[in-house]
């Protein structure tokens, strides 16, 4: 297999760009450049090219087989990241045969065929790198280090020792097999699906802080929403002026909220009027509004009628407080007075819906996860039935291991292959 | 009505009239079924046997079918088939397996008068036009790398197109009793051993194998009065679609346990017995232990249950099936007589293990042509497998192969998704044999779809237009369907609402739908006697037609959802694996993958997900692997 390199920082300026060498001969080649560390230490070496001229001072650092991230042999070089160092050693690097520079994700593919990684931690590593706030670094940094697999491994054993003892009550009924089988299988699928639906409603909040909440401003026309969503902002995002009505489309600012990604939605006002616009923005507010996260109901005194649900997170909150004294929970956006206590407020409601343990995060996830319990759930109603249709509980059993091997990376392996590394970037 | 004969062919040397399109070694339950499909196609055929009065001999337990191995007999039958026949006729006591359980698993077995079965064979066999031959096989005749018939040991050459090998536990047998050894491919048999020797030097490479048998009990001799005892079901259910009723009278089986005085007589003479005393290196069935493997694996476990099987009306030999043994012969009479029963039993013949030589079945295509020479086919114990039922599904298979290679009749595709005989071919030809193959429901992954009941509505199609389904039988077949697709249709009309339901004892939600027949029957609940009192005219369909319906019904939904499945294993199945691929190349294979999949050598990525222990990240590795190496070879 051919020896890959590729600058694995950004590109551009820099203090320091690295380059990382991995495969049967990173070592060998290296060795044109300078003398590499006999140990997995790192050294200061001068980087010398073909015509033995200098092209850089450099950190070098070296991972032997096994002990890298790839599983081949890995050289770093840590060069000074100007523009014309990175590309004078790379040249250097590519004037060798069997010597190229990666393919996108080819490192991590490298990874994952040596057994370094598997799917859903290869999912997470891009997932680590994409991670914008702190949350979705924790949550990343997780299932990388493999939790979430060990536990689909247990719900596998598990699940394939139920199987296992269905399948003998059918096969060997003939001959000497305890009746009572069925106990013990429907203990093993009633473990499994609790442990998988824990696992699901945690990561139903999970995945938030992976494509963020979503935050909704709501009242009557006119209480100042537009004004406050701006002094969220920290710019003008919103029209404001004192003629109602003046917000109609549904407005949307991203914020990065003590680590917590959040959307915060400028909504119209909510009234009965006859113009056509307003109204169409009337009815996608009310859509919007209700399918948020939590909602602020801005309203000028406490005993006005919401006119959407609300629910116990949700905010009722006094608008204009520049106008009042001392009362809690009002905001003004015009002068910014409650408004850190009001994100002080939200982002605690958020952070007490997150959780510290694994979950699963992607689309592909949950689906296999949450067909593994249906079927799951269907085995278990089986086994309840007397005499138990075996066979009906049986299929449905390997239908939630196959789902499950969906999930762990078995089935329809080409087309999840196909999509992650071509969610991959050169040289990560 | 064709006019045949049968005749042994007893003149000696090179006989230079016939050229046989195929010629069938061994006469056991493979041979048979190999020789009847090839009759039935109409080819010019051969079959050559040690013992022409053995042929058809059960020389295992008396039973036919039972869980997995019914499903072989049904759709042995649907081909137009003899096993299923031939077990009706010789049939002293049916049971249906599971009947408390879903259609999809129950397997029809009975057993058989051992007798009335091998002349029923016979009958079948001398209704057919071949040519019979006794002697015993030395050498197979090459034509380059072709085969081109076989050498007799007086030196008789036959001459034919191709060659269908089943030799059964013959090649190279060994029987053991105790620490007594001698060769034979069954008890008082000869063995065939230069035809092993000359396949080596073919390049062939042998394992072993090894079965065994209990020792057979003089009934006369048991105290039956003691005994539990176990009936025949009063509704027979036959192992033929064309057969009705039991022929012959309904015997009952005893049933006895081994104790804890049993257990001591084989502890203290487990090292006189072949297995543990170090004289056998075969393989053993794991399902199908000795007792002493029995005593020894489950030590815990003080008593084991033994089924004393009457062998046939007439003899007075009894089959005592769950101890069978290779220990020596005066320690099988105390330990039998150590057992409830039996305490004066007279042992007719001792019990024995047999060690047999076979071909790992990897390298043969799936019409189980043999690598080792173009024209052989392989079938039966030779290729690792055991039971009758499987290698008689064997026979076929090869005969169906021969007429495709020959006369180019249309395919019969065994495939997991259609046959428990596509699922034991493909076991077989990609994972190998590693004990002897023996047949599950477990094993088919479409099993709901594969019923013994609908064995029929899956192969005799498609068997009939290749050749090797009779007139009667298709004809049977279609009145069969005529008669579904009337009460299928009856039911589509049907267009119950919740209330009317109700009164006819069906107890649904009140949603105001109306619900066809085929509905109905798919809520578990419902029977067809339900759908009778909503429609007084449907009780004029037979209980044969009321009950398939039904089964369909029953499944209906998980077929529809297997399909999908089936789709996505076929997709699977398209990435094809270089035959020449160098697994020891892959990076992050561990060597125990490496060794797997360089010996099975799978054709595909789906076959090799179906290797035993490849597991999904190796599947990825290889994936990746081939699609640089496709990559590579584009450039």
């Amino acid at each position: 297999m051919d020896t890959i390199f590729a600058q694995a920082t950004a590109p551009g300026r820099a203090g320091v760009a690295i380059i990382r060498v991995s495969g049967e001969q990173a070592f060998d080649i290296s060795q044109n450049f300078c003398k590499i560390p006999t140990n997995s230490k790192s050294c200061l070496r001068s980087l010398r090219d073909r015509d033995d001229n200098l092209i850089d001072r450099a950190l070098v650092l070296k991972f032997d087989r096994g002990a890298s991230f790839t599983g081949e042999d890995v050289i770093e070089f840590h060069v000074h990241g100007g523009l014309a160092t990175v590309s004078k050693l790379m040249s250097e690097l590519s004037f060798f045969s069997n010597c190229r520079l990666a393919e996108p994700g080819e490192f991590t593919r490298r990874a994952l065929s040596n057994g370094c990684l598997d799917l859903n931690q290869v999912e997470a590593l891009s997932d680590l790198i994409d991670a914008e706030t702190e949350a979705q670094r924790r949550q990343a940094i997780k299932v990388l280090d493999g939790s979430f697999s060990d536990a689909g491994d247990s719900w596998r054993r598990d699940l394939l020792r139920g199987t296992a003892l269905l399948e003998a009550s059918i096969d060997f009924s003939d001959e000497e097999i305890p009746d009572n089988l069925h106990v013990e299988v429907a203990d093993l699928v009633e473990g499994v699906g609790s442990s998988i639906s824990e696992v699901l409603s945690r990561s139903k909040v999970a995945s938030k802080i992976r494509s963020g909440f979503t935050v909704a401003i709501v009242g009557a026309p006119n209480v100042g929403k537009s004004t406050l969503l701006n002094n969220i902002a920290g710019r003008q995002a919103a029209i404001t002026s004192d003629v109602a009505g003046t917000t109609r489309d549904v407005l949307e600012i991203r914020v990065d909220l003590k680590g917590l990604p959040v959307t915060f939605l400028d909504t119209a006002g909510l009234r009965e009027t006859d113009e056509k616009i307003e109204n169409l923005g009337i009815t996608m507010a009310y859509k919007r509004a209700s399918e948020a996260d939590l909602r602020i109901f801005l309203v000028s005194s406490f005993d006005e009628d919401l006119k959407i649900p609300a629910s116990s997170d949700d905010l009722v909150v006094l608008n204009k407080s520049d106008c009042r004294n001392g009362i809690e929970l009002s905001v003004s956006g015009k002068t910014g007075d409650g408004v850190p206590k009001l994100l002080e407020l939200i982002s605690n409601r958020f952070k007490n819906r997150t959780v510290e343990d694994f979950v699963a995060i992607r689309q592909r996830q949950l689906d296999g996860l949450q067909a593994a319990l249906a079927s799951l759930k269907e085995t278990s109603s089986f086994l309840s039935h007397r005499p138990a249709p075996f066979e009906l509980a049986a299929q449905e059993l390997y239908f939630a291991v196959s789902s499950l091997d969906f999930v762990f990376g078995k089935v329809d392996i080409e087309s999840i292959l196909d999509e992650i590394f071509s969610n991959f970037c050169l040289g990560k | 009505m064709k006019y045949s004969q049968t005749f042994v062919w007893e003149n000696r040397g090179v006989f230079h009239v016939k050229h046989f399109d195929v010629l069938v070694v061994g006469g056991g339950h493979a041979g048979t079924e190999a020789i009847h499909a090839a009759c039935r196609y109409g080819l010019s055929a051969a079959l050559v046997t040690l013992d022409r009065s053995k042929i058809g001999v059960m020389s295992c337990n008396p039973a036919i079918g039972g869980l997995g191995k019914g499903h072989l007999v049904r759709e042995i039958d649907a081909l137009g088939g003899i096993m299923g026949v031939a077990a009706d006729a010789s049939g002293i006591q049916f049971r249906l397996l599971n009947r408390s359980k879903g259609p999809a698993v129950q397997g029809p077995r009975t057993q058989s008068d051992r007798n009335l079965y091998l002349m029923e064979v016979q009958r079948l066999l001398g209704k057919q036009s071949y040519n019979l031959i006794e002697g015993e096989v030395t050498a197979l005749l090459q034509d380059g790398a072709s085969v081109s018939g076989v050498r007799l040991m007086d030196g008789t050459e036959i001459k034919s197109r191709t060659v269908i090998l089943t030799a059964g536990t013959f090649m190279r047998g060994t029987v053991h009793i105790g620490d007594k050894r001698v060769s034979a491919g069954r008890m008082g048999e000869r063995a065939a051993d230069e035809l092993s020797v000359q396949m080596e030097a073919l390049g062939a490479s042998f394992g072993r194998l090894k079965t065994g048998t209990p020792p057979r009990l003089n009934g006369d001799t048991i105290d039956w009065a003691g005994l539990e005892m176990q009936a025949a079901d009063t509704d027979a259910v036959m192992l033929s679609f064309m057969s009705e009723k039991p022929r012959v009278e309904q015997v009952d089986c005893g049933i006895t346990h081994t104790n804890a005085k049993t257990h001591d007589i084989i502890r203290e003479n487990l090292n006189r017995s072949a297995m543990y005393g170090g004289h056998i290196e075969g393989v053993g069935p794991r399902y199908c232990p000795s007792i002493e493997d029995k005593i020894t694996r489950f030590s815990s476990k003080d008593s084991h249950q033994i089924f004393l099987e009457p062998e046939g009306l007439k003899s007075k030999s009894v089959y005592p099936n769950g101890i069978s043994t290779s220990l020596p012969e005066d320690v099988q009479g105390q330990y039998v007589r150590s057992i409830l029963g039996l305490e004066r039993v007279e042992i007719l013949q001792p019990g024995y293990a047999i060690e047999y030589d076979f071909l790992n079945p990897k390298g043969l295509s799936s019409d189980l042509e043999s690598g080792i020479l173009e024209g052989l086919f392989l079938a039966g114990q030779i290729n690792g497998t055991t039971g009758y039922e499987e290698a008689a599904a064997q026979g076929l298979v090869a005969a169906v192969g021969v007429a495709k290679k020959l006369r180019d009749v249309s395919e019969i595709r065994f495939d997991r998704s259609t046959s428990y005989i596509g699922v034991m071919i493909d076991d077989l030809i990609t994972r190998g044999a590693s004990e002897p193959y023996r047949m599950f429901t477990s094993r088919a992954e479409f099993r709901l779809k594969l019923r013994a009941d609908n064995a029929d509505q899956r192969l005799t199609d498609s068997g009939w237009e290749s050749g090797c389904v009779p007139a009667a039988r298709y004809s049977a077949y279609l009145k069969k369907m005529e008669l579904l697709s009337r009460c299928k249709s009856a039911l589509d009309e049907m267009a119950v609402s919740p209330n009317e339901a109700r009164k006819a004892g069906i107890e649904l939600g009140l949603d105001g739908r109306r619900r066809s027949g085929h509905e109905l029957l798919a809520i578990p609940t419902v029977s067809f006697h339900n759908l009778v009192r909503l429609d007084g005219s449907l009780a004029g369909f037979s209980t044969a037609t009321q009950t398939q319906v039904s089964h369909e019904a029953l499944y209906a939904t998980y077929i529809q959802r297997q399909r999908h499945e089936i789709k996505a294993l076929e997709r699977d199945l398209d990435v094809l694996l270089p035959s020449s691929f160098d697994y020891h190349a892959v990076a992050g294979l561990s060597f125990e993958m490496r060794t797997k999949l360089s010996d099975a050598q799978p054709e595909s990525l789906g076959k090799a997900k179906n290797i035993e222990g490849i597991t999904p990240a190796a599947l990825t590795a290889v994936l990746l692997a081939v699609k640089s190496f496709n990559f590579k070879k584009a450039i």
